[in-house]
């Protein structure tokens, strides 16, 4: 089309050109402005719901977002002396957070490698079950770990399984869909070359999918224990026991146990910021490894 | 000579390495194994069985999919009650009752498979079981007393309070007060209308296109409204709670975007000569990020109460550390010829910054965003169980009283119909930027 009326301009066209390429620009520009202006708008009206159904309001609150940290600061300033003891007193619970946290990274990883596996077109055992285990793996990342982790609590009681299973599950999902990302990229080869020699489907993924990806999995699992500390920090405090049902006891019994409400905060920040960093510095040596 | 030594030396290397892999493919298995060894006794599973409740479990399958219809006699007035799920809102109008119940001075309740449960005069009541034999049982003040034998199977129950029977057609329980029988019918009662609503009962087609049912309202119309206010399943405030939760996610996700942005500058090598800033910056990044979403829950309701909005500023908070740190990565990976060509034409910084380096990093960021944002969703649901706000609560209170189990049921699906919904949105919207990009 374009090509048509280039051919056909002459120098008088020139300024239709100009005139049309204008006319494009401002409705390019108008659209932006509207896409914005209706942003904007969602943005506003959002902010004002949310702040209508909220118990208190966002101007008020905002005046005290410092008065509960202040208070917890200053109780467990004046106790400082209690901090190092307190530490150790919940030092268990800390490890009973990332015990969670690394054994649903575990499984999760093991059962999302398996079903990224199935459902990978070219690696799949079964290639028309692709679909199902695609679905299966989409239903698995949708439920909240909370959904799980309540339900469970309430067969199995409270306790470290409950939030272990839940996350477990999420992050087979998650990973799952990771893992088959990259396995779609694997060179085949080997795995042919594997089938050539009679090779069942489990050593042709073991042998010839499994050390092509390695790395970015591991490098995916890694990010994922650091998002399920987290997790587990969280179901904790509905539940699931570890550090975060402490931090909801402890809270409970408002002032003048904020020294192990600090205690907390403190433990579950540092974990959080180590195996963050932790895991980023592993993560970029087994990228760059992957480079060279 | 020299060779044979460094084919000797490759030939030890090569050894060497290989004595290693096969050191690391037993040592990691075996490694993880004690992990699991640990854990298995650090987490009490053999101790798991016993604390587990089973009749918990069945509960929970079976009232998930199915309702009861309670028929309760109050054994001081001798008033008859019909119910669904024993809650005030489904009671049936007076007058009415389920078909499966009849008799007016005796009422007789036939739970199917010759169960039958008779209400006789005053406190006394009935039961035909099958296989079993009829069970006769009269209250007297707060005594229950019963021609059961002294050795009774285990789905009976007995006490001088208390007789409690369980069969596979239903349950009755009888004390002082009242004689209870609950039968199991399968499928959500009441899911569309309530027996309030004149649409009740109502075939689908005879509201679509028969004559008006309530002569006040159009059948359609009517029909929305009796929906949507209906007490029992609370589709109009489950509604509200979907969309606090999504608001939630929206306000913290792109609240978080528009902050995060200016301050990525800041913490880009590029962009930010000076390092103490940039350390500093980072720092806070970090700091935020660091401290969790949970820890800013907790911090956030003490200041603004229990809503969506303290689940909006604890996702925005956490995630300005987020976008915080991807987005000054993304600034520092931005191609240089584009600002230079910018700045070639007289561009001040501002402007460099708007048409060198805005449209090269928006299509990564916002991307990175969307796919925040369906995760966020995610977050939303589980930040207001915390919070108190948007389904999450709802679903945390359904579990906590142990018995809507079909409730429970109901907002499960929501929950997975809305993540899906946001993860196939943010999913198409991230598709149509990448393409657009390319």
């Amino acid at each position: 089309m374009s090509d048509t009326t280039l051919s056909r301009a002459d120098p008088s066209h020139v300024a239709t050109i100009q005139s049309s390429y204008m006319a494009e620009v401002q409705r390019r520009r108008l659209y932006g402005g509207l896409t914005l202006l209706i942003f904007v708008l969602l943005m506003v009206s959002g902010f004002m719901i949310a702040d209508d159904r909220n118990a208190g309001g966002f101007w008020e609150g905002l005046s005290q977002v410092g008065d509960y940290p202040a208070e917890v600061l200053s109780e467990a300033w004046e106790k400082r002396a209690d901090l190092p003891g307190l530490l150790v007193k919940y030092f268990p619970a800390l490890i009973e957070t990332i015990n969670i946290a690394a054994v649903s990274t575990l499984i999760g990883a093991a059962a999302g490698l398996v079903l990224s596996l199935l459902s990978t077109r070219g690696l799949a055992r079964w290639p028309r079950l692709i679909g199902l285990f695609r679905r299966i793996m989409d239903i698995m990342r949708a439920v909240p770990e909370i959904v799980i982790a309540l339900v469970l609590i309430f067969v199995l009681g409270g306790g470290p399984v409950p939030a272990m299973i839940a996350i477990a599950i999420h992050t087979a999902g998650a990973l799952g869909k990771l893992f088959s990302e990259v396995a779609e990229n694997a060179d085949l080869k080997p795995v042919e070359g594997l089938a050539s020699t009679g090779a069942t489907w489990g050593q042709r993924m073991w042998l010839g999918v499994i050390p092509q990806v390695a790395p970015n999995y591991l490098s995916y699992g890694l990010l994922r224990f650091e998002i399920n500390i987290r997790a587990s920090a969280i179901l904790g405090f509905v539940g699931a026991g570890g550090l975060g049902y402490e931090l909801r006891n402890s809270m409970a019994w408002g002032p003048g146990r904020f020294d192990e409400a600090a205690a907390i905060f403190l433990l579950l920040f540092g974990t959080i910021v180590f195996f963050d960093q932790l895991s980023s510095r592993y993560r970029n040596r087994l990228t760059e490894g992957d480079r060279t | 000579m020299s060779d044979a030594m460094t084919l000797d030396t490759a030939k030890t290397d090569i050894s060497a390495l290989f004595r290693r892999k096969r050191l690391t493919a037993f040592a990691v298995p075996s490694v993880i194994l004690a992990y699991f060894v640990y854990i298995f006794f650090a987490f009490d599973i053999p101790g798991l069985a016993q604390r587990a409740d089973w009749d918990n479990a069945v509960t929970l399958a079976s009232d998930s999919w199915s309702h009861k219809v309670h028929v309760t006699r109050d054994n001081s007035s001798g008033e008859m009650e019909y119910s669904v799920e024993g809650e005030r809102k489904g009671n049936y109008p007076d007058g009415q009752r389920p078909a499966w119940v009849s008799g007016e001075d005796i009422v007789t309740v036939d739970l199917g498979g010759d169960h039958v449960v008779r209400f006789l005069d005053g406190t006394a009541t009935e039961i035909e079981i099958p296989g079993f034999g009829l069970v006769e049982a009269r209250t007297e003040g707060r005594t229950v007393l019963t021609n059961l034998p002294e050795a009774v199977p285990e789905w009976i129950s007995v006490s001088d309070r208390r007789v409690g029977i369980t069969t596979p057609e239903g349950r009755i329980t009888i004390t002082g007060s009242k004689t209870e029988v609950f039968n199991y019918f399968p499928g959500w009662e009441l899911f569309f209308f309530t027996f309030e609503s004149p649409y009740h009962g109502q075939p689908a087609t005879r509201i679509l296109f028969g004559d008006r049912i309530d002569p006040e309202r159009a059948n359609i119309v009517g029909a929305v409204q009796d929906f949507w206010n209906n007490a029992m399943w609370r589709h109009k405030d489950v509604v509200w709670a979907i969309g606090e939760t999504i608001l939630m996610a929206f306000l913290g996700t792109f609240g978080a975007a528009i902050i995060a942005l200016p301050l990525a500058f800041l913490g880009a090598k590029r962009f930010a000569p000076v390092q103490a800033a940039r350390f500093g910056i980072r720092r806070i990044f970090d700091f935020v990020r660091g401290v969790d979403a949970l820890i800013w829950t907790v911090v956030l309701a003490r200041a603004f109460g229990p809503g969506p909005m303290t689940g909006a500023l604890a996702i925005l908070v956490t995630d300005t550390g987020t976008f915080g740190k991807i987005f000054s990565e993304a600034l520092e990976n931005v191609e240089e010829k584009q600002i230079e060509g910018v700045q070639s034409t007289g561009a001040k910084p501002l402007q460099r910054y708007r048409f060198g380096v805005i449209p090269q990093v928006v299509p990564v960021l916002l991307s990175q965003i969307l796919y925040f944002l369906e995760s966020n969703t995610r977050s939303a649901t589980i930040i207001g169980a915390i919070t108190g706000g948007g389904i999450g609560l709802m679903l945390t209170q359904a579990i906590q009283t142990q018995k809507d189990w079909e409730e429970v049921a109901y907002y499960i699906i929501l929950i997975v119909l809305m993540v899906m919904l946001m993860d196939w949105v943010s999913g198409k919207l991230r598709a149509r930027l990448i393409k657009r990009s390319h």
